[in-house]
C-alpha cells in the first residue's frame, strides 16, 4: 500500500496525539473483572424448603451428630474430641465448615468471608480463653495474671480510617469539621460508656457481659432491652449527627441491622461490654488474622477432620425422647443417608432448626427470630490502596456509605510493603427489612453486584482503576441474628435457651448478637451437656 | 531556495550550540567538576566539527540531497542526547566513552552543515556576501542558544525536553528544505518520510520525558537531579552539586557525600571495634554500601549478609562507577552476600538459625521512622527476633534519629530495644547535613566502648567517642512509650517531633 505523504504525516500526527491522549486520560476502562458470586448455599437451603429428597439409601449409627459447622457446631465437636469422644459425625451444608468465619484464600492472600476479628477477652469468656490458650493465641501470663497474647496476632497499627471531606482520618470516629457541641457529646458518650464498663448489678455481675447471659439480670439494665438504641440515644440528648452515625454504623457493623431498630441494651453492649486486658496491648485492642476468624475454624476443625461430613444438607431431625435419627442428603454422592444417634447437636440458626427437626414432646419456632442479610466482596488488587490522609489502616470506612468500608487482609503480614493485597468489602442489607432486602439482593445480577463494590471502591480510590485483578462477592441471606429492641431478654430468646434432650442447641443466635465467644460457648456447653446426657 | 537555506543557518547554528551545552550540562550533572567537563566537551565537540568540515570535501553530488540527511541524523542524535546519556547513566560502566561519543558524533556532523551549507550557496550569491552572511547568522544562532539555554530552556523545560525541542527544529529544517525543493523524487520521498518519523519520535519523546526526569522534582532539590527513579518499594533520587552527591529515599536525605563518613563511621566502629574478631556480619537495610565499606575495614571479617529490600539499591550502587566510587565498591566484595527481601520476612525465617550461622555484629541502617511501614523495623517485635540472629558475643547497632530535634523518637528506639532484652548503649554523633545524630547499641551483655579504631579513622577515635556517649541536658533520656507492631507510639512521636522542627 502506498501512503501519501499527507495521509502518512496526518497519520502519525494522530498516532502521537493518540498516544498523549492515551497517557493523560483515564477513559480506557470496561474490561471486564474476573471473579464469581457465591451465595451461602441458598440453593441448597432452598431445596430444604421443597423437601425432595430420595428416601435414605444406608444407616449409620453414632453416638452423637452435630449439625452445622460454624464456630458453635466446631466447637462442639472440638469439646467431644477433647472429652475423648470420637463417635460423632459433623454435618455441613457448605463445602467447607466455617459457616460465618469461613474464608478463602488466593495467590495474593488469604481473606474473610465473614467474621474478621475477636476483641480482647473479657474475663467471662472462660471457653473463648481455654481455646485460645490451646491455640497458642494466649502464650501465658504476666505477674498481674493478664493473658499475654501473640504479638503477631494483635491488630497491627493503624487501625482504622475514616474517609470524610475529602481525607482520610485517623480513627473511626468522625473528627473532620465537627462543631465543640459535637465533641461534648462524643466526651459525654464515651464517659458514659466507660462508666458503663465498670458497672455491677445487685447481682455481682457486670452489666454487659461477653457471654451475653454472664450479664446481671438487674431489671434497671435489662429495661434498656425494651428501647432502639435511636429512642435511648434521643433520651439522653445525643443529637450530634457524627455521633449517631458512628453509633448507627457500628450496629450496622455488628449486628446488621440500623440504630433504629436495635436494641439499646444491645447497642450498649458494643461499647461497654469489651472489658479484655491484655499484658501486651491496651484494652480495646483486637485479634485478626489475614484470613479473618476463618483462622480459628481452621483451628477448630483440625482436630476434627476425620469426623466432618460437608455437603450435607440435614433435611430431617426425629426426636424419639431416648434418641434421635437424623436424616441427610449428601450432595457428593447425592444419596440420603440416616443416622441413629444418642443425642444430636443444632448447631444452626433457630429458623433451620425449627425447619427439620420433628418431635411430638415439643415444637420448636422460630418466632422473633430475625436474621440480617449480607454481601460482602473480597477485592484482589496489584496495587495499595493509598489516599490522601491517614495512611492506610487495617479497617477502612468512607463516611456515610451504606458500606461498611473494607478490612486490609495483608495488614497483619509482617512484612513492610506488600505490593498486592485483598480488600475485604462489608455490606450489611439494613436499609429494607430482611426479606425484601434478600429478594432484592438475589434478583441483582454478579455484573450488578461487582458494579456497586467497584464503583464504592473507585470513589475512595480512582488510583486503584487499572489494579482489580478478582472481585468475588458472596451473599449471607441470614447472616447474623438481629437484636432488635426486645430481643435479647424477651421470652422469645429465653424460650430458645430451653434444652430438649436428647436434642441440644447450640448457636449463637440464643444469645442474641452473633459474636466468636457466644458460638463456641454455646458449643461447649452444648457438648457437655450431651455427653452427660449419655 | 537560497532563502530557506540562509534562514536555516540561524537554525541550525542555535541547534549545534545547545547539543553542546547540553553535553557539557549534563557531563558536569553526572560527573561533577564542571570547569572539566564543559572545556573536554567543548574541545571534543569543536574538533569533531573539524573533522566533520574536513570530511565534507568527499560529498561531491546532491548537496542538498545529503544536507537534508544531516539534518534529520543531527535532529534524530542530538535531540536523543540528553534523554539518552541520562537513561544510559545508571546501566552503562564507562560512562565518559558513550558522552564522548555522542559529543564526538554530533560534532561531526554539525561540522558538516556550514560548509557544505557554503557550497551549495555559492553559485546563487557573491562569495564575500555568503560568507558574511552565512557566517553572521551562525554566530547570531550562537548567541541565541547562549541566552536562551539558561534563562528560558532549562528552568522551563529541562535538559531532556529542550534536546527533543531542538531536534525537532533540525528535523523541521530537513522538511523545509524538502519542501523548498518541491521535487517529488524517489529519494526525496524516502527523505520525507524519515524525517517525519523523526519529528513524531521526538515529539514523543517531548511528551513523554516526564517520565525520564521530572521537572518538578527537579525543583523540590538543591543540586541536580542526576537519577531518579521509583521502584516498587521507593522513589530514589540521586542528586549533585559540586562534589556533593546525595541520595534521598523517598524525599528523605539519606547521606551527603561531603559528611558521610561521619555517619557511617559513628555507626560502624563503635560496634565493630568493640567485637574481638569479628567474623560474620549482618546488615539489614544500608543497601548504598557505605557501612559495608566501613564494616571490610576488618580483615577478620569473612562474610557480610545484606538484607536490602530494594534490589535497585544494591544495584545502583555496585553497578554504576561514580556511586560504586562512593562506597569504595564494596558492593563487589566476594565477602558479601545480598539478600533483597523484606528484613522482618527474613528475621522471621531465621529465627532459629543454627549457632554458627549466628552474626557477631548486627548494623541495622534503615531509613527513620517516618510511617508504618518502616515502623515495623523499630518495633519490639522485630527486635526481639534480633537476639536469635546474634552470636554470644554479638553486638548490634541502630540508627535512632535525631536525639536532639526527636528527642522521644530517639529514646523511643532505645527504650524499645531494653525492652525487648538488651543491654543498651546509646549514643550521638554530629553530621553537618544531618545534624545532631542518634544510634543505639544493643547486645545480650554490657557494652564498653573501644580503646582502639582502625587506621585512618577521619572522625572516630576514643577521644570522639567519649563525647559520644555523654548526653547533654536537652537530649538526655525520657520515658517513652514502646513501639510496638500493634502500636506504633514511635511513628506517631517522629512524626510529631520532625514536623514541629520543620515548622521554624
Amino acid at each position: 500500500m502506498k501512503i501519501s505523504r499527507r495521509r502518512f504525516i496526518a497519520g502519525a500526527v494522530v498516532a502521537s496525539g493518540l498516544a498523549a491522549w492515551w497517557k493523560y486520560s483515564s477513559l480506557f476502562s470496561g474490561r471486564s473483572i474476573p471473579g464469581e458470586i457465591t451465595g451461602a448455599s441458598s440453593v441448597a437451603g432452598h431445596r430444604l424448603r421443597e423437601r425432595n429428597f430420595p428416601a435414605p439409601a444406608r444407616t449409620l449409627k453414632h453416638e452423637i451428630v452435630i449439625v452445622g459447622g460454624g464456630i458453635a457446631g466446631l466447637s462442639a465437636a472440638y469439646r467431644l474430641s477433647k472429652a475423648g469422644n470420637h463417635d460423632f459425625l459433623l454435618l455441613e451444608i457448605e463445602p467447607e465448615a466455617g459457616g460465618n468465619s469461613s474464608s478463602g484464600k488466593n495467590g495474593v492472600s488469604a481473606y474473610p468471608w465473614g467474621a474478621h476479628y475477636v476483641p480482647l477477652l473479657t474475663q467471662e469468656s472462660v471457653v473463648a480463653r481455654q481455646l485460645f490458650e490451646e491455640f497458642g493465641i494466649i502464650k501465658g501470663q504476666d505477674k498481674n495474671g493478664l493473658p499475654v497474647y501473640d504479638d503477631f496476632f494483635l491488630c497491627a497499627d493503624p487501625h482504622e480510617r475514616l474517609y470524610m471531606h475529602g481525607k482520610w482520618q485517623d480513627g473511626m470516629v468522625p473528627n473532620s469539621g465537627i462543631s465543640a457541641e459535637t465533641e461534648a457529646q462524643y466526651k459525654r458518650f464515651f464517659a458514659l460508656m466507660d462508666s458503663y464498663k465498670n458497672l455491677k448489678g445487685g447481682d455481682g455481675k457486670k452489666a454487659f457481659a461477653i457471654p451475653v447471659d454472664a450479664s446481671s439480670q438487674d431489671a434497671k439494665w435489662l429495661a434498656l432491652d425494651d428501647l432502639t438504641m435511636q429512642e435511648w440515644m434521643d433520651s439522653q440528648g445525643f443529637v450530634a449527627e457524627e455521633l449517631r452515625w458512628y453509633v448507627n454504623y457500628c450496629c450496622r457493623d455488628d449486628f446488621g441491622v440500623t440504630f433504629q431498630e436495635t436494641s439499646a441494651w444491645a447497642g450498649i453492649h458494643y461499647f461497654a461490654s469489651r472489658t479484655g486486658r491484655a499484658a501486651n496491648a491496651e484494652m480495646g485492642a483486637v485479634l485478626t488474622w489475614p484470613e479473618g476468624n476463618g483462622w480459628l475454624a481452621a483451628k477448630l476443625g483440625e482436630r476434627v477432620k476425620g469426623n466432618l461430613r460437608s455437603k450435607a444438607i440435614v433435611y430431617k431431625v426425629s426426636d424419639h425422647g431416648k434418641s434421635v435419627t437424623v436424616e441427610y442428603f449428601d450432595q457428593g454422592s447425592n444419596e440420603s443417608v440416616r443416622i441413629e444417634a444418642k443425642a444430636a447437636i443444632l448447631a444452626v440458626p433457630r429458623f433451620v432448626a425449627s425447619r427439620i427437626v420433628r418431635s411430638d414432646r415439643f415444637a420448636l419456632d422460630a418466632n422473633g427470630f430475625s436474621y440480617a442479610p449480607w454481601a460482602v466482596a473480597n477485592v484482589t488488587l496489584d496495587a495499595m490502596p493509598s489516599g490522601r490522609g491517614a495512611p492506610l489502616s487495617w479497617d477502612n470506612v468512607a463516611y456515610r456509605s451504606p458500606l461498611l468500608g473494607y478490612v486490609v487482609a495483608t495488614h497483619q503480614v509482617a512484612q513492610m510493603h506488600p505490593t498486592q493485597t485483598v480488600l475485604t468489602y462489608y455490606w450489611p442489607l439494613s436499609h429494607l427489612a430482611p426479606a425484601e432486602a434478600r429478594k432484592e439482593a438475589l434478583a441483582r445480577s454478579y455484573e450488578e453486584w461487582q458494579q456497586s463494590f467497584v464503583s464504592e471502591l473507585l470513589a475512595l480510590h480512582p488510583e486503584l482503576k487499572d489494579h482489580i485483578r478478582r472481585v468475588d462477592v458472596r451473599l449471607w441471606g441470614h447472616a447474623m441474628i438481629r437484636p432488635r429492641k426486645g430481643f435479647i431478654w424477651g421470652s422469645e430468646r429465653r424460650q430458645a435457651l430451653l434444652q430438649h434432650p436428647p436434642l441440644f442447641m447450640a448457636h449463637s443466635d440464643m444469645s442474641g448478637i452473633s459474636i466468636f465467644e457466644e458460638a463456641c460457648t454455646r458449643g461447649f456447653r452444648a457438648a457437655e451437656s450431651a455427653l452427660q446426657w449419655l | 531556495m537560497a532563502s530557506v537555506l540562509l534562514a536555516s543557518v540561524i537554525v541550525i547554528a542555535t541547534c549545534g550550540l545547545i547539543y553542546e551545552l547540553i553535553a557539557g550540562t549534563v557531563a558536569s550533572y553526572l560527573l561533577g567538576d564542571s570547569v572539566t567537563q564543559f572545556s573536554t566537551i567543548i574541545g571534543c565537540y569543536l574538533f569533531a566539527m573539524g573533522i566533520g568540515s574536513w570530511l565534507s570535501r568527499y560529498v561531491s553530488k546532491n548537496l542538498v540531497s545529503f544536507f537534508v540527511k544531516v539534518e534529520i541524523l543531527v535532529g534524530a542524535i542530538g535531540g536523543c542526547s540528553a534523554a539518552l546519556l541520562f537513561l544510559l547513566f545508571e546501566h552503562i560502566y564507562s560512562f565518559r566513552l558513550l558522552l564522548y561519543f555522542i559529543v564526538g558524533l554530533i560534532g561531526v556532523l554539525v561540522g558538516i552543515e556550514i560548509p557544505l551549507l557554503l557550497r551549495i550557496l555559492k553559485d546563487k550569491l557573491e562569495f564575500n556576501d555568503l560568507v558574511s552572511r552565512v557566517l553572521a547568522f551562525d554566530y547570531i544562532g550562537a548567541l541565541f542558544a547562549s541566552i536562551l539555554f539558561p534563562l528560558l530552556l532549562i528552568p522551563y523545560l529541562g535538559l531532556v525536553k529542550t534536546g527533543f525541542l531542538f531536534g525537532m527544529l533540525n528535523a523541521g529544517v530537513a522538511l523545509w528544505v524538502l519542501y523548498a525543493i518541491g521535487d517529488d523524487a524517489p529519494l526525496n520521498r524516502l527523505h520525507k518520510f524519515s524525517a517525519v518519523l523523526v519529528m513524531v519520535g521526538l515529539t514523543l519523546g517531548f511528551v513523554y520525558s516526564d517520565s525520564l526526569m521530572d521537572a518538578a522534582e527537579s525543583s523540590t532539590y538543591q543540586g541536580h537531579v542526576i537519577f531518579s527513579k521509583s521502584t516498587p518499594y521507593q522513589r530514589i533520587v540521586i542528586t549533585k552539586a559540586a562534589h556533593d552527591i546525595r541520595l534521598f529515599l523517598n524525599g528523605n536525605l539519606q547521606f551527603s557525600s561531603v559528611d558521610e563518613y561521619r555517619y557511617h563511621e559513628a555507626l560502624v566502629h563503635p560496634v565493630l571495634s568493640a567485637i574481638r574478631d569479628p567474623e560474620r556480619v549482618l546488615i539489614i537495610g544500608g543497601g548504598d554500601g557505605m557501612a559495608l565499606r566501613e564494616v571490610l575495614k576488618y580483615p577478620s571479617v569473612a562474610a557480610v549478609t545484606m538484607v536490602d529490600l530494594d534490589p535497585e539499591m544494591t544495584r545502583l550502587f555496585s553497578s554504576n562507577e561514580m556511586l560504586a566510587g562512593l562506597n569504595g565498591k564494596s558492593l563487589r566484595s566476594p565477602k558479601l552476600t545480598v539478600v533483597n527481601r523484606d528484613a522482618f520476612v527474613w528475621l522471621r525465617e531465621h529465627a532459629d538459625a543454627e549457632e554458627t550461622q549466628r552474626f557477631d555484629a548486627v548494623v541495622i541502617d534503615l531509613p527513620d521512622p517516618s510511617n508504618y511501614s518502616i515502623g515495623k523495623l523499630y518495633s519490639l517485635q522485630f527486635f526481639k527476633l534480633l537476639h536469635a540472629v546474634m552470636s554470644d558475643k554479638g553486638i548490634a547497632v541502630v540508627q535512632s534519629t535525631s536525639p536532639l530535634v526527636a528527642r522521644y523518637s530517639f529514646w523511643c528506639v532505645a527504650n524499645t530495644l531494653r525492652a525487648a532484652g538488651f543491654h543498651t548503649a546509646p549514643y550521638h554523633a554530629y553530621v553537618p547535613s544531618f545534624g545532631e545524630w542518634g544510634y543505639v547499641i544493643a547486645a545480650d551483655h554490657p557494652y564498653s566502648p573501644p580503646l582502639h579504631y582502625p587506621e585512618g579513622m577521619k572522625y572516630i577515635s576514643p577521644e570522639t567517642a567519649r563525647e559520644m556517649f555523654h548526653f547533654p541536658a536537652d537530649m538526655s533520656q525520657v520515658e517513652t512509650r514502646i513501639q510496638r507492631l500493634d502500636d506504633q507510639a514511635l511513628v506517631r512521636y517522629f512524626d510529631k517531633e520532625w514536623s514541629e522542627y520543620l515548622v521554624y
